[in-house]
């Protein structure tokens, strides 16, 4: 029998990434909404201050004056200082819970016992508001480090573990049957099947904790902390410094910004097969 | 030219199904199966939705144990999926993270074969299926058609002895599935495998197989079984073609209406 003609069909062709104009248009469009929101609170406040004097000016200080402040800070080295300490406290916090909430997860996820176990403790926990055991983690661990990256490690763990369990709970038995009619160990499945597949479920995971991880900080550090960006806006508040409070509101801001934008790049590669599943 | 019959040239069974049943709960899914495939034989079976042929396939692959009987494999009773049973999905079931090439790569790279090996391996076999040229590309980026060629390419390179595919081509529009069959069958004849195939069309049966094994529903089991004589290539429009597939249809029609109105 001669070769048949090969006709591979080629319906799915990949797509274009979006072409260059239409993403600068969408960059423009954010630096306007940036700008306009930068307008309206320049308004608001200079025609305080100015025209209608509802408030003390005080309250509400221009953005000129939160840059100011800003660059003070940075010359008396006390913003770099507090934006040092509250990063480290972060890290550590969340690196403690990525690392237990994958693992515990994974362990979770692989094995029906354990989670019939752990998964009541956890839903019981997990509605109480981390905050609420904040005080009590003062008193336990005490006002230095160890309070808040504990208090961070147990908030962030719980996004982290959640998402574990699911990414793995949603792996398509299909794909483990086909893996396992290859040739595939139980070790192997894991490995191979189960840990890629959760991957995508288990990064959004690890960005939610992020995310969370700083919310906390700064509440952390208004209770218990001499240093830290949460300190600063503190201290502020009790010497009336409102540019320098807006000022720790901006970086922190400014941080999570750009902290997503890196996260959302290393996730982009690590799922780079998912552009083309979604296209 | 290829002309022989190979169910005259093979004589050892590959795979023996002795009254083999199953249950789940109280539902009779399967009841006193047997049936003996020869080695390198083209088996399809038949029947329509539910009358437990993924049921059936399930059990040699490994993927479920028969609630009564044996599934013998070489002579030795199925424990499991094996690396020597291949599996083909009507779900692709390609690892969506893993590009085609790796995809293909899969098998030989658990059995432990060097990095250079996997991918001239995963390389050959995607040429075979028509795919050169398209190692790179995720799953994402194939159409159907191209997808079952990678999943066909992917048990292939672990070069099972037995290839199990259920309803493999149920999803892709009919042109497209014309052309799988076809390319299947000049696969088949250059590297003879015992292969059961599951399907719902009788034509598609009559065109590829040896032997159709037409089921019943409600219990599932084995109504009758037809050896294919026509010679391959085959036409669908061949009088004896035409004269099998009236004769399945009239039977497979009996058995849809014992499950009523639907
Ligand atoms: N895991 C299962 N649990 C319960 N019932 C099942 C299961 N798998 C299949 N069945 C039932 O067994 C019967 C045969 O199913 P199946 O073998 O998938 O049929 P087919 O592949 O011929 O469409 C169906 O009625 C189906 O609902
Ligand atoms: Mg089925």
């Amino acid at each position: 029998m001669s070769a048949t003609t090969l006709t591979p069909d080629m319906a799915a062709a990949e797509r274009p990434p979006s072409p260059w104009p239409r993403r600068l248009a969408d960059a423009g469009m954010r630096c306007l909404a940036i700008l306009i929101f930068i307008a309206i609170w320049s308004v608001v406040s200079l025609g305080n201050q100015y025209l209608w004097k509802f408030f003390n000016p005080l309250l509400l200080p221009t953005p000129i004056d939160v840059v100011r402040a800003g660059i003070e800070a940075v010359q008396t080295g006390e913003l770099q200082a507090n934006i040092v300490a509250s990063m480290r406290r972060v890290i550590q916090g969340f690196g403690i819970a990525a690392i237990a909430g994958i693992v515990v997860g994974l362990a979770v996820g692989t094995w029906r016992p354990l989670e019939k176990l752990v998964e009541p403790m956890i839903e019981l926990l997990r509605p109480i508001p981390p905050l609420a055991f904040l005080p009590m983690m003062v008193l336990w661990f005490g006002i230095g480090e160890m309070s808040k990256i504990a208090f961070i490690a147990y908030a962030a763990f719980f996004p982290v573990f959640t998402t574990t369990v699911e990414g793995i709970k949603f792996v398509d038995p299909v794909l483990v049957r086909a893996a396992s009619s290859l040739g595939a160990s139980r070790m192997d499945l894991f490995r191979h099947v189960i840990l890629p597949a959760a991957t995508p479920s288990i990064i959004t995971g690890l960005r939610l904790g992020f995310g969370l991880s700083f919310f906390v900080i700064v509440a952390a550090e208004f209770i218990a902390a001499d240093s830290g960006l949460g300190y600063m806006i503190n201290d502020a508040r009790t010497f009336f410094l409102v540019s320098q409070m807006l000022l720790g509101a901006v970086v922190i801001g400014l941080i999570g910004f750009v902290v997503n934008i890196l996260l959302r790049g290393v996730e982009g590669w690590l799922l780079r097969w998912r552009v083309a599943t979604r296209g | 030219m290829l002309v022989t019959a190979p169910s005259a040239t093979a004589s050892r069974p590959k795979v023996s199904i002795r009254g083999a049943a199953k249950q789940f709960g109280k539902m009779v899914a399967l009841q006193g199966v047997d049936l003996e495939l020869q080695e390198n034989s083209f088996t399809c079976l038949l029947g329509p939705s539910g009358c437990g042929k993924s049921t059936l396939l399930n059990m040699i692959a490994g993927f479920a144990e028969p609630s009564a009987g044996q599934v013998l494999v070489d002579g030795l009773p199925v424990k499991g999926p094996s690396a020597d049973r291949g599996v083909v999905f009507q779900e692709y079931a390609l690892f969506p993270w893993r590009t085609a090439l790796d995809n293909v790569a899969f098998g030989p790279m658990l059995k432990g074969r060097g990095k250079a090996e996997q991918q001239e391996i995963a390389r050959r076999y995607l040429a075979l299926v028509g795919l050169a040229g398209h190692e790179a590309k995720y799953p994402g980026n194939l159409s159907g058609g191209m997808k079952q060629r990678v999943a066909i390419a992917r048990a292939l390179a672990n070069d099972p002895s037995v290839l199990l595919m259920d309803e493999p081509f149920g999803a892709l529009d009919a042109q497209t599935r014309e052309t799988l069959q076809e390319e299947l069958l000049r696969i088949w004849e250059q590297d003879r495998k015992t292969v059961v195939f599951v399907t719902h069309s009788i034509s598609e049966a009559i065109f590829l197989a040896d032997r159709i094994v037409v089921m019943a529903t409600r219990p599932g089991a084995v109504k009758e079984v037809f050896d294919v004589e026509i010679p391959r290539p085959r036409e669908r429009s061949d009088p004896e073609f035409v004269r099998l597939e009236r004769e399945i249809k009239l039977l497979v029609r009996a058995e849809v209406q014992k499950l009523g109105v639907i």
